[in-house]
């Protein structure tokens, strides 16, 4: 058999940056092939360039499938050759049935009116085929993800597939459910099916692919037979984190003191499905003068881990101790956090971190109003002055501070957020992702920032998905993964390899 | 800190004046199309419309949509909607006659009473909108057609009256003139000159405290020209209402009440945290401020605000009607929506809505006097609402 995919020379460029550079890719036909690769390797862009998300001649290269050149401009085009995606974010109605669902956008119907009987009989059908015993009239949201996963896999089928991607499958699937699913692609294989996993479970890779295709910083670094010769895990690994630590970070002199923050045995569960863990018993600690990363993969529950520790902004059913030196504290609201001395620096700054039709100067006071107020009437000199000497001590670039921050850039809108929340006075930082999406230059100059906060004496808890920025940063990294800390390692004994490899080897014992 | 404010002060910035009339751009145009459509019906009544009788009127017809407007705007701010507020100020003044005129309280504790039922409907039915998140277009429109029966049922769909005569000094009294002079009520002169001044003063201040630390201010020439045709406004309005008989009393609650939620707004913590919550509920909570307490409140405050609209516009008519206050909910958010306040929260100004209740108080009284009928008035309305707004939405995405 010959290739079914080609894609030749794919660069992919946005404003300012580069997402993909001359990525090839071959897919045999009827073989899994697995894609990994870290997040925003280019992975997700890759698969939008191909389903037609981003249409012909908004990229360079070519795409070749079934031998023929295409240029699809739109979804509803590659649709129409067969090649089908599936979005890591489920694209389901939960309100309407699994019928109602498999067939939206494409009802089966006599002159405009639907056919019940035949959606029913299809829906039948197609459910049988991805092993669902449910009637066909359950509502979505009564489904598990795991079988959501399947519909979407029914709805599919629904439509003449040629070439089916998966990204990232099972990724909030538990054990069982995803074994059943690549069962089931084992079983689409041997009927002669194609498929694209997009996955970075090693463990997954090596009992379901024919061949993986590694992508890092928007290139493909290699492609690997896995039926010649069987796949080392350590190949893939050091092939997807294999970048020079080109960044430079501030030097550090760490002075690191007595333990100050502690969290125990916190535990939470999903805030829509009640019945999901979705924080497993975590326990960390933060000394003075200390930053501690943690480091995972998108969906590990960094984010909500820090959510749910400051003031319950994230989850239900949250429980565990939080102490500060030594002594259990309450963190039940924001309130109560922020008095304790905790900042929650959030990685969504324009959805969570400002309100970006304000000036920059209300952005920056927001947090500790009382402080440049008395008896509740705010004094506009102080705080003129105290967002001013924000301005100019993290060099805000900005016309003045009455600019509204929804003008700024992202670096600048960065240093806003980090202004509100040092002017709250906190005693322990909970920074997430505070690089993401800033320029180079931005980027030192919060790097500085952080290492001038920890010498203060404040602890500094950093999460990060860009590794090198963990190991230049932090003094000790915690490693997240589904929800649980997998590892604990000191900054000096660690390395990318090793991260990856305690995330990746994490689902196997 | 003194050597930081000095520090300030050397690096103070030179803000040009291109700029501060750009940020209040939207201010300063509202206030000059108030000043045009004055100025176009001044001629189209032949000057009727500024004859001290007929300024009178128009305060005393506006009054009441002016002061919901108020407390409109920070719901508005706040991301959320009031419809009831017509049918609750029919409900209060309902109540006023009743406590009143059929039982014959004194109108002070009836009206202390009146003013908590208003709270107590704000309260509830923002208890419905802050803690259990029911969209509160829902909820009031609920309270509408609730507040509406209610008012029906209170007054057995009769009219009550008459008020007693203290009471109806609230709306047809004018202030008090001790110094007694023929013609022109010197008394409203002088306090419109001593409001000017003070204002004049605050303002001074202000850009006083704000040089100090630094902060960016107008050029003094702008500041002064500013400020002094403002002042003159204020004290050409007082003398042309004293030449008639003075200051309403309406008048002093009214612009008593503006001074406030101006101030409110301006310059207190919880006015910003409103701006905040309507702005970026999410950004505002992970910032510990409580939005939903703060939602709660801007509905009892909404409520207190309806209340008192609802006895101004009882005693002007001197009988409370099962009728009154249809339709009011619409004035009131139209000038909120006219003076910049945005749909989806986060933006609005006290100053907006005020004018914005102007225009559509002066283009009402306007068209009634060049004898334009109710059914074009209706449609000449709608469509400077939508024009407003449209205005407003281009020059943001422009």
């Amino acid at each position: 058999m010959g290739s079914i995919l080609e894609m030749k020379g794919i660069t992919k460029r946005f404003p300012g940056v580069i997402a993909l550079k001359d990525v090839n890719l071959v897919v045999q036909a009827g073989e899994i092939h697995a894609i990994c690769g870290e997040n925003g390797a280019g992975k997700s862009t890759l698969m939008k360039v191909l389903s037609g998300v981003y249409p012909a001649g908004t990229y360079e290269g070519e795409i070749h499938f079934e031998g023929r050149e295409q240029k699809f401009s739109s979804i509803a085009d590659s649709e129409e050759q067969g090649i089908i995606i599936i979005h890591q974010e489920l694209a389901l109605v939960p309100l309407l049935s699994i019928a109602e669902n498999i067939f939206l956008g494409n009802e089966q119907n006599k002159l405009g009116v639907i056919d019940r009987e035949q959606t029913h009989r299809r829906t039948v059908e197609l459910l049988k085929k991805v092993g669902l015993s449910e009637s066909p009239e359950t509502l979505i949201t009564d489904l598990g993800v795991g079988k959501q996963q399947l519909v979407e896999i029914a709805k599919a089928l629904s439509k003449k597939v040629k070439l089916l991607i998966l990204d990232e499958p099972t990724a909030s699937l538990n054990e069982n459910d995803s074994a059943a699913l690549l069962d089931l692609l084992v079983g689409f294989r041997a009927q002669g099916m194609t498929c694209i996993l997009i996955s970075h479970k090693l463990n997954e890779i090596s009992r379901v692919a024919d061949s993986v295709t590694v992508l890092r910083d928007g290139s493909t670094v290699q492609t690997m037979n896995c039926r010649e010769a069987p796949i080392c895990e350590d190949v893939i690994i050091r092939h997807m984190v294999g970048r020079e630590m080109a960044d430079r970070y501030p030097h550090r002199e760490p002075d690191i003191g007595e333990v100050v923050f502690e969290v125990k045995d916190w535990t939470v569960f999903h805030e829509q499905h009640e019945d999901r863990k979705f924080i497993k018993g975590v326990n960390l600690n933060v000394r003075r003068g200390e930053i501690v990363g943690i480091a995972g993969l998108m969906g590990a529950g960094r984010t909500e881990f820090a959510m749910s520790v400051f003031g319950r902004s994230y989850g239900r059913n949250i429980s565990g101790k939080v102490s500060l030196r030594g002594k259990e504290i309450d963190v039940g609201t924001v309130q109560k956090a922020v008095a304790h001395g905790i900042a929650y620096v959030t990685e969504d700054r324009k959805g969570y971190g400002l309100v970006l039709e304000n000036e920059i100067k209300h952005n920056i006071t927001l947090a500790n109003l009382p402080g440049v107020s008395r008896l509740g009437v705010i004094n506009e000199g102080r705080e003129y002055e105290v967002a001013n000497d924000y301005r100019r001590k993290i060099n805000i670039r900005c016309a003045g501070v009455f600019q509204h921050v929804g003008n700024l850039s992202g670096g600048n809108q960065q240093k806003v957020v980090l202004s509100k929340w040092l002017f709250a006075g906190p005693e322990i930082l909970i920074l997430d992702e505070p690089t993401r999406g800033i320029d180079v230059g931005a980027k030192y100059e919060i790097y500085m920032l952080i290492a001038q906060l920890a010498k203060e004496g404040k602890c500094i808890i950093l999460i990060s998905s860009e590794m090198p920025e963990l190991l230049g940063m932090s003094d000790r990294i915690y490693v997240m993964n589904e929800g649980a800390f997998v590892a604990e390692m000191q900054t000096a004994e660690a390395s990318q390899e090793k991260i990856m490899r305690a995330i990746v080897t994490a689902g196997k014992d | 800190m003194n050597t930081n404010v000095e520090a300030a002060q050397t690096t103070a910035e030179k803000t040009p004046l291109s700029t501060i009339i750009k940020k209040n751009l939207r201010e300063y145009g509202m206030l000059l199309s108030l000043v045009v459509i004055m100025i176009f019906f001044y001629y189209k009544t032949d000057g009727t419309l500024l004859e001290p009788l007929n300024l009178t009127n128009l305060v005393l017809q506006n009054s009441y949509i002016i002061i919901m407007a108020l407390g409109m705007l920070l719901v508005i701010v706040a991301g959320h909607i009031d419809l009831s507020v017509g049918s609750v100020a029919g409900f209060i003044g309902g109540l006023a006659a009743v406590l009143m005129v059929d039982m014959g309280w004194h109108y002070v504790p009836a009206a202390i009473v009146c003013l908590l039922a208003g709270a107590a409907i704000g309260a509830l039915q923002g208890y419905f909108v802050a803690f259990h998140r029911i969209p509160s277009f829902i909820v009031t429109l609920g309270g509408m057609l609730v507040f509406r029966g209610l008012a029906l049922a209170l007054l057995a769909g009769q009219s009550i009256g008459p008020f007693p005569p203290q009471f109806q000094l609230l709306s047809s009294g004018f202030i008090p003139d001790p110094l007694a002079s023929e013609g022109l009520r010197l008394t409203s002169v002088a306090i419109g000159c001593l409001v000017s001044g003070g204002l004049f003063y605050a303002a001074m201040r202000q850009r006083a405290n704000k040089l100090q630390y630094g902060a960016e201010t107008e050029p003094m020439a702008f500041f002064v020209v500013k400020n002094l045709l403002f002042a003159a406004a204020i004290i050409f309005f007082a003398y042309l209402l004293a030449s008639y008989k003075g200051l309403p009393n309406v008048l002093v609650v009214m612009f008593g009440l503006m001074m406030l939620f101006d101030f409110i707004t301006n310059r207190t913590t919880i006015g910003r945290r409103v701006y905040a919550l309507g702005g970026n509920e999410k950004a505002a909570r992970l910032s510990g401020i409580k939005t939903n307490w703060l939602s709660f409140y801007t509905f009892i405050n909404m409520g207190v605000l309806a209340a008192i609209a609802g006895l101004i516009f009882a005693a002007r008519l001197n009988t409370a009607t099962p009728k009154a206050g249809v339709g009011f909910e619409l004035d009131v958010i139209a000038a909120c929506f006219i003076g910049g306040a945005s749909a989806t929260g986060g933006v609005g100004k006290v100053t907006g809505a005020v004018i914005g209740a102007f225009i559509m108080g002066v283009m009402n009284n306007g068209m009634s006097i060049v004898g334009i009928g109710i059914d074009w008035q209706q449609v000449i309305k709608g469509v400077v609402l939508v024009a407003a707004v449209f205005v407003d939405v281009y020059n943001k995405n422009k």
